[in-house]
């Protein structure tokens, strides 16, 4: 392709990336404006789509939107964007109307849509639905509306990585770049080189936000510096942790942003072909994604010969075939060469011998998102930020028991007491904290102690736990922690791909025995509790030697939810065992029900729907379980009206 | 930098020293901690682990702790490094090898004592060696279903431990792949094709799969019980061959001696049994080097382009058949010795003793599983009757001896039976990579140009593992050999040869490397000093005796003056050779 066609093509590439702000002519200064929503010249009305708008119903709101402009004949801009980060509130209708302040609106289902745009449009906005306006320079505030940055939910936030999230409209790369997208990459490639911008990261002190923390710098200069006449970029979107949904909001909010992260990493590992390994299951994601590089290849950032550089960069989107280990490096590779996603041994490491024996790096999409931001603001701005050994921000979704569910972006250093009750809003229903859960499946689950921690990798790996890629799971007292680390362990077992026998028989046997913790003790066998202590002695001794002796990250870590769990809610773990009870009331096999005669009316209902026909009685007559029959599954305390069935 | 000085800078650094439990040792770099300490006389022990093969760190049994190291270090995969301070034996060490030992044992079925492997299995000793008394792990075991499909390997899941080794060898030395893992999580398990058992064409049958099996989740198909069945028939005639590298793999089985040939025992504890002949397989190897020589003769005074290849191997016969059946002209249509000697048992020798051949039972003492495929194979089959009815690995008959309670150590030596007594020394040699060539080139030399060759040994075709090559002349002819054993060599040179690299006359197939001597049916567990032992056996034998060539067998002379007229002749081809596969196509019949 000559240079002349290409410039025809994408003629913002040469007026808005080369050129710095300042500098910009008249018509492009509006037309960047423009872009970035300083000004809109007609009404803009903005939906959140991503996944969980989706879920939520954005796809109705959108169609219900169509049909109010469509009735009332007016011409609107409606634009999808990611999710901002408050999926509790999805679906997300943000109105910006000419010379006002764009302005945000809560759980937008597709009913509330006319009378919303009606009294928008007519300026009489009810107080209920409204989360807040954006505050711009240039236009016009909304009266009595509070300003969405200084609400609790984002005051406290840094946003860096997700600044964009939920703002802009992921499938155009023009805004992307009106905001200054793309920068860093032209900077990049046309002011330092690689060594220098391995270096400029290593300063930085950017470590692998996707679990262990290795540092990124490093992690480059070790493929740089190795021989190989192909090396290899993989950005690792397996994202499978129960709970966590970081690089996907990020992917679906901010594709650019992370495509600009690959191709600088590429460009400084020498790598130019680079692959995005992303779970199948994300569907949306893979779409905004293929858009994205689609156009990036369009205005040649992603091609050979990039911004007449004579450097060459090519990405392809690989999609993973469903197993949680496949995003352990080794595992992943030998996925994405063909074969069975088993780990293999450390050394030789991917940094030196990864895909197809080649130099690989492979990192996780929040650091890679992280790059674009160092290579633009310098690294001791990086450095600043956070802890002496962990610098930046880091992103969590913070799901479970609290009053705002959603993705959390904080500097490194604050406390979960922060997250939790200052950004999230508390514990919901009034109740009481009780644990969080970090790091995913293998993570640990921490206990109130651990509530004001500063949060960076050495305070976490004291405490038995880790950064994982980000997910945090918060517990309120209805939560049973021996059925929290059952649950994980049945969630590992099942996703160990069996390879090493530690890992292999070490999960399954630790699950066995904390099942057998959570069950109703068989009557009539003797020292039927020493048996259980011993149980929880040898669980012990499997949790250090799987942790030992495992093959790959999971294996090692697979324990954690055992030994974080024994560590902090010991006193639960006894329980179970001498006193057979479950204080949570969630362990089926420990709970016992009663009907209470006074109460008890003769409804029949719950008679009709034990499944193991336990509870006898007559139609108005009080109703009575037996004990005997019971599996405690908790249908006749569920179904009960008149809160006459009671638990042990 | 140029690679001069980059191997000046490696060799100057290549060694170096660690400390080992305390005691300084010196490493190589490059070199894995176990070879490292295995090197220095320090013991692992491991499961998954094949000399030779690249570590995959499955088992981890053979961790050891390395000091500033938080978690323990697989010792098969993890490179030496200078700054190391190894414990091999420390109280951590010792407590996670018991652990995942223990952890291995608690989904184990506890069937010792009905195991094929009881005493000779490594999952055992490790119980042994690591002390194991009590069984403190308990809970759920996968129950699975064994696989009786093939007709010459069985497997048992239940007792796999799933380290793989057989995967791997399957894959990369027999490149057949005919097992492979499926499903994962402690559901995982080894399986074949759409789990449709091992009867699977991927699998040829070699059973070199049962001897790298740590635990008995691989044995042969036994044919013990058929064999005792006819012993106790009497109205059944039995007769049984033996070949020669099952007489020397046979000692290490009965736990006498090794290195001596255990022919005369085999005859002597056979006839004790209730055999009523027992046959040196010999013989018919003879004709098979006879037949096969004029045919090698005739193809190079024809001069023919295309290369010969043995076919007294089954594994390969069916690999060829299924993975190249584009070569199957090429390859030399005689029958192997046991088919011959079954032939000659079943046709010859029953209508001399008056018998009716169904009423003769031929046993084949083998050191093969693929031979219980090969008495199954259409050919075979001649007038509705199966010519070979049970072989017996050399396992096999080991228990089968020790099961009717034969002294080895006190037996009277026998020698073979007659009418089939005499054999030449080259049939001997077939037991080993390399002997075929050597026993069919001199009987070629004599045919080509009428004079024997001198000396008769071919050293080029005896030493080393790799394929070999080597051209004889003998007068104007050149005959162009090649030597492969192992079917990844096979596949390589098939590669060349179809590529126009290679231009041969002759090609030795064996599908075990280093051939029938390491059969799928010898003893488990031999070392490579064992299987050296019973090369040196067989040339040994070469070397003493005084007929060494196929064409001076008295007996092969009788035969052919008797029955078959001369080499390749009508009645030759009709009794020696396999019925041509064409005609197997067009029947439609399937192939086993």
């Amino acid at each position: 392709m000559s240079k002349e066609t290409k410039k025809n093509r994408n003629p913002y590439i040469a007026d808005i990336l080369l050129i710095p702000p300042d500098q910009y002519s008249h018509q492009t200064a509006e037309r960047v404006a423009l872009l970035r929503r300083e000004k809109v010249e007609r009404p803009t009305i903005f939906v959140g789509a991503g996944t969980c708008g989706m879920i939520a119903g954005a796809s109705q709101t959108m169609l219900s939107i169509q049909m109010y402009l469509n009735d009332h004949l007016m011409k609107a801009d409606v634009v999808e964007v990611g999710c901002i980060g408050l999926c509790q509130f999805e679906p997300i209708v943000d109105v910006q109307l000419p010379g006002k302040n764009r302005i945000s609106f809560k759980n937008i289902t597709p009913e509330k849509v006319y009378s919303l745009l009606d009294a928008v449009f007519n300026n009489t906005i009810d107080s209920v639905d409204v989360l807040g306006q954006f505050e711009s320079r240039h236009l016009v505030p909304w009266e009595d509306v509070p300003f969405i940055n200084r609400l609790p939910f984002f005051k406290k936030q840094k946003r860096l990585v997700l600044e964009n999230c939920g703002l802009i409209n992921p499938s155009s790369i023009e805004e992307y770049l009106a905001r200054g997208g793309y920068k860093a990459y032209a900077k990049a490639i046309q002011n330092y080189t690689s060594t220098e911008i391995c270096e400029i990261i290593e300063q930085s002190g950017l470590r692998g936000r996707g679990g262990g923390g290795y540092a990124t710098g490093k992690k480059w200069m070790i493929a740089r510096q190795t021989q190989s006449d192909q090396k290899y970029l993989i950005c690792n979107a397996d994202e499978s942790d129960p709970g966590a949904f970081m690089d996907r909001a990020l992917i679906e909010g901010d594709p650019h942003k992370l495509i600009e992260g690959i191709a600088i990493a590429a460009y400084a590992v020498g790598a130019s072909q680079a692959f995005i390994y992303i779970r199948s299951e994300y569907k949306k994601a893979i779409q905004t994604l293929k858009n994205a590089i689609d156009s990036a290849k369009e205005f040649g950032l992603i091609g050979s010969n990039i911004l007449d550089s004579s450097v060459n960069f090519y990405l392809n989107i690989k999609m993973g075939s469903g197993a949680f280990v496949c995003g352990e490096e080794t595992a992943l590779i030998n996925n994405m060469e063909g074969r069975r996603g088993t780990p293999e041994p450390k050394p030789p490491y991917p940094a030196t011998q990864g895909l197809f024996s080649h130099p690989t790096v492979i990192n996780n999409v929040e650091t890679l998102a992280n790059v674009p931001l160092i290579i633009q603001n310098g690294p001791t701005w990086f450095a600043g930020l956070g802890t002496p050994t962990s610098h930046g921000t880091k992103v969590f979704a913070v799901t479970g028991k609290v009053e705002y569910n959603g993705l959390v972006e904080i500097e490194m250093g604050r406390s979960f007491r922060e997250i939790i009750y200052d950004i999230c809003g508390g514990i919901k229903d009034f109740k009481d904290f009780k644990a969080m859960q970090i790091g995913g499946p293998s993570g640990a689950c921490l206990g109130e102690a651990c509530l004001d921690l500063h949060i960076d990798y050495e305070s976490l790996k004291q405490e038995g736990a880790m950064m994982g890629s980000g997910g945090l799971v918060v517990m309120d007292e209805s939560a049973c922690m021996v059925d929290i680390a059952r649950f994980f362990m049945n969630f590992l077992q099942h996703e160990s791909c069996g390879k090493c026998i530690p890992c292999r028989e070490g999960t399954r046997r630790m699950w066995e025995i904390l099942e057998s913790i959570t069950k109703k003790p068989v009557e009539g066998q003797e020292h039927q509790s020493l048996e259980r202590f011993k149980g929880v002695l040898m669980l012990e001794e499997l949790a250090t030697v799987v942790a030992e002796t495992s093959l790959c990250g999971l294996g090692k870590t697979a324990p954690n939810p055992v030994i974080s769990t024994l560590r902090y809610f010991r006193d639960e773990y006894e329980e179970h065992i001498f006193e057979r009870k479950c204080r949570a009331n969630v362990c089926n096999g420990l709970r016992t029900f009663y009907i209470h005669t006074e109460k008890c009316t003769g409804c029949t209902i719950c008679y009709r729907k034990c499944p193991t026909s336990a509870i006898i009685g007559t139609q108005r007559n009080p109703h009575f379980i037996v004990q005997d029959k019971c599996i405690g599954c908790g249908i006749c305390y569920d179904v009960c009206k008149f809160d006459a069935v009671s638990v042990h | 930098m140029n690679q001069g000085f980059i191997s000046i800078i490696k060799r100057s650094s290549m060694l170096f020293s660690i400390e080992v439990n305390n005691k300084v040792i010196t490493a190589q770099r490059g070199e894995t901690i176990l070879e490292c300490l295995k090197r220095n006389g320090v013991f692992v022990p491991t499961l998954c682990h094949i000399e030779g093969y690249s570590p995959t760190g499955a088992c981890r049994i053979c961790v050891v702790e390395v000091e500033g190291r938080p978690d323990l270090v697989p010792s098969c995969s993890h490179p030496v490094e200078e700054w190391m301070k190894i414990k091999t034996h420390s109280p951590r060490v010792i407590r996670a090898r018991r652990a995942i030992a223990e952890m291995l044992l608690s989904n184990h079925p506890d069937d010792c004592l009905y195991c094929g492997r009881n005493g000779n299995c490594e999952l055992q000793n490790l119980a042994i060696d690591l002390n194991l008394r009590e069984k403190r792990f308990s809970g759920s075991k996968n129950t699975l279903k064994n696989d009786y499909a093939s007709v010459s390997i069985m497997r048992e899941p239940s007792k796999c431990i799933l380290c793989g080794r057989c995967v791997r060898l399957c894959e990369t030395e027999q490149v057949v792949a005919a097992v492979d893992f499926i499903g994962r999580g402690n559901q995982m398990t080894i399986g074949t094709s759409y789990n449709h058992g091992l009867s699977s064409r991927n699998c040829h049958h070699c059973g070199q799969c049962i001897l790298i099996c740590p635990t008995g989740a691989l044995s042969e198909q036994q044919h013990i019980a058929k064999v005792q069945e006819a012993l106790h028939n009497p109205e059944k005639h039995l007769v049984a061959q033996f070949s020669p590298a099952l007489s020397v793999g046979l000692n290490e089985n009965l736990g006498i001696k090794a290195g001596k040939t255990a022919d005369h025992i085999i005859v002597a504890a056979l006839s004790k049994i209730g055999f009523s002949k027992v046959f040196d397989t010999g013989l018919a190897t003879d004709l098979n080097i006879l037949e096969n020589a004029s045919l090698l003769a005739k193809q190079i005074r024809e001069g023919e382009s295309m290369p010969m290849f043995t076919s007294c191997c089954p594994s390969w016969l069916h690999y060829a058949e299924t993975f190249h059946p584009s070569i199957l002209p090429c390859i030399s249509p005689v029958l192997s010795p046991q088919q011959i000697m079954s032939v000659l048992i079943k046709k010859i020798y029953a209508s001399e003793m008056r018998l009716r051949a169904e009423d003769i039972y031929t046993v084949g003492l083998m050191p093969c599983t693929a031979k219980k495929y090969e008495i199954l194979r259409q050919e075979m089959l001649i007038d509705d009757l199966n010519m070979t009815d049970a072989v017996l690995t050399t396992r096999e008959l080991a228990r089968f001896i020790k099961l009717y309670g034969i002294d080895v150590n006190n037996i009277e030596p026998m020698l073979p039976h007659s009418p089939f007594h005499i054999r030449s020394t080259a049939a001997k040699l077939y037991g080993v990579s390399g002997g075929v060539t050597e026993a069919i080139l001199r009987t070629v030399y004599f045919l080509l140009t009428g004079v024997e060759l001198e000396p008769y040994k071919i050293g080029e075709v005896r030493s080393g593992s790799g394929p070999k090559f080597f051209t004889m002349e003998a007068g104007k002819y050149k005959v162009k050999t090649a030597v492969v054993s192992g079917m990844s060599q096979v596949q390589k040179l098939l590669k060349e040869i179809e590529a126009g690299k290679k231009n041969l006359n002759f090609i030795e197939v064996m599908a075990c490397p280093g051939g029938c001597i390491n059969g799928g049916g010898q003893k488990i567990g031999a070392s490579d000093k064992d299987i050296k032992t019973r090369s040196k056996v067989l040339y040994e034998m070469d070397e003493k005796e005084n007929i060494r060539v196929a064409h001076k067998n008295p007996i092969v002379h009788e035969l052919y003056q008797k029955y078959f007229d001369a080499p390749l002749s009508n009645k030759a081809v009709e009794f020696l050779h396999r019925r041509r596969l064409e005609k197997k196509m067009e029947g439609n019949e399937q192939i086993l």
